[in-house]
């Protein structure tokens, strides 16, 4: 088997060219299915019973929260491949997803946030949820404000990655802490949103969203994916012949 | 002569970072006034009642003692850095990693264990028994240990940047919740009576499993940081 496909991939002028192709083929499918989501989900899909029409943020909130790990995922496997076959391009992704997801994580804290307002009658719980989600965006902004803090680009993305490693092992344990801190103290009695009886029709739009958001994430990490390229490669020749 | 076998090259490492760290006391002193000033401040700011503060004596004590270890951990590597120890260490054939668990457990004689011992007291002005006494200087060494262990991490990746110290907390405060969580929770159940078995156990198996991968994360970073 040949790696060369692969090798490739990793060449900045050849990437920059894919990523450029490739942008549109994400971005179009993400558009329709997020204009299509949003219409089953704010249109089509019937009212909650109990939470009314409230409920229908979900439709911008469990893609967020979902993106928001997702992303991380996706930055601590790019870093590891980064700092293991010391592949420039795989810390570009990671340097590029970051603040994309701490948006998502961001997103998701202040739609919840939103929600929660009219459902518990109050902006913020300590719920489990909750509160993982914001140690989430916090992981995110330590990662960002780390790379930013060094100069040497070389230092920062590996350093970076190291972060993100330790960041992505230590996940699991967070989530879990949290969650068993919260039902010690009180039990999830306000979490459990009618879920275990969630129809096709709210269900549909939810996926499309999903898959939308998934998506616009892709189109959005190519577009950044090539900035990142054109921000270290300023001096290389080829770039000045692709820009010209 | 013969070569250094990796135990001696930890145990030398040891003992060198704590003949440093109790030549300048003050280093040795300043978490432990942090830790008195802060618990101090409570009483202050809500109220003497005892049997009010006994209620809260578990957090307070927790996050105090967090926040006063986290002031030391600056200086774990700096010194070393700047006079090219690090360095040595590196070129010393011995594995990083290894060296790197020496210097936490040196660490944390210097900075961890004080605090350690001076909990007992301040709990007792909290209105603690002394009953939960005993679980309260557990719980705290092994999350300061977990502290020294994670923060060394995040000391070796910001060795020698700008604003080091603020983008420490930034990166070691949130890997510590889950200690925290427990920590406190212990205490907690202590103080009320109850057995706290279960957290000080996932204590522990924290403060083991962050004693085993940190260090890799740490030579990784200071390999990263002397490059």
């Amino acid at each position: 088997m040949t790696w060369t496909w692969f090798h490739k991939l990793a060449s900045p002028p050849h990437f920059y060219r894919i990523a450029g192709r490739l942008a549109p083929w994400f971005g179009w499918p993400a558009f329709l299915l997020i204009v299509v989501g949003l219409y089953g989900g704010l249109v089509l899909a019937p009212a909650d019973y109990q939470q009314g029409e409230g409920f229908r943020i979900l439709y911008v909130h469990a893609p967020s929260a979902w993106l928001s790990m997702f992303v991380y995922a996706t930055m601590a496997i790019a870093a590891g491949i980064g700092l293991v076959w010391r592949i420039k391009l795989a810390h570009a992704v990671a340097a590029a997803a970051a603040p994309v997801g701490a948006w998502f994580a961001f997103l998701a804290l202040a739609t919840g946030s939103m929600w929660g307002k009219p459902m518990w009658g109050t902006w913020w719980v300590w719920d489990a949820r909750l509160t993982s989600e914001l140690i989430l965006l916090f992981l995110y902004m330590g990662f960002i404000a780390l790379r930013a803090s060094i100069d040497e680009r070389e230092r920062a993305d590996r350093a970076g990655a190291v972060l993100a490693l330790v960041g992505i092992v230590n996940l699991p344990i967070i989530h879990y802490s949290v969650y068993w801190w919260n039902t010690l103290h009180q039990g999830s009695t306000i979490t459990k949103i009618g879920k275990p009886s969630i129809t096709f029709d709210m269900l549909w739009p939810l996926l499309a969203m999903m898959f939308g958001f998934t998506l616009y994430f892709g189109a959005v990490l190519m577009t950044r994916l090539r900035a990142e390229v054109i921000r270290r490669e300023r001096d290389a020749s080829w770039l000045r012949g692709e820009l010209a | 002569m013969p070569a250094t076998t990796v135990w001696q090259a930890m145990s030398l490492t040891y003992q060198r970072d704590l003949v440093l760290a109790f030549r300048r006391w003050e280093q040795v002193a300043q978490p432990v006034v942090f830790f008195l000033m802060v618990t101090t401040l409570v009483p202050l700011a809500l109220s003497p009642e005892l049997n009010e503060l006994r209620q809260i004596a578990g957090g307070v004590l927790w996050i105090a003692a967090l926040l006063a270890a986290l002031l030391g951990l600056e200086f774990l590597y700096r010194a070393d850095h700047a006079d090219g120890t690090l360095e040595q260490m590196l070129l010393s054939g011995q594995p990083l990693a290894l060296l790197a668990i020496a210097k936490t457990a040196a660490h944390w004689t210097a900075c961890g264990l004080p605090l350690v011992l001076v909990s007992p007291l301040l709990a007792v002005s909290l209105g603690v028994l002394p009953g939960a006494l005993g679980t309260l200087m557990l719980s705290l060494a092994l999350g300061t240990g977990i502290l020294s262990a994670l923060g060394a991490v995040g000391a070796a990746l910001t060795l020698g940047l700008r604003r080091g110290n603020l983008l420490l907390s930034l990166l070691v405060l949130p890997l510590t919740m889950p200690a925290l969580i427990f920590g406190a929770r212990a205490v907690d159940m202590a103080v009320h009576g109850e057995v706290a078995r279960g957290p000080m156990l996932l204590l522990a198996a924290m403060c083991v499993l962050s004693l085993t991968l940190a260090p890799l994360a740490v030579s990784a970073a200071l390999r990263i940081s002397l490059e």
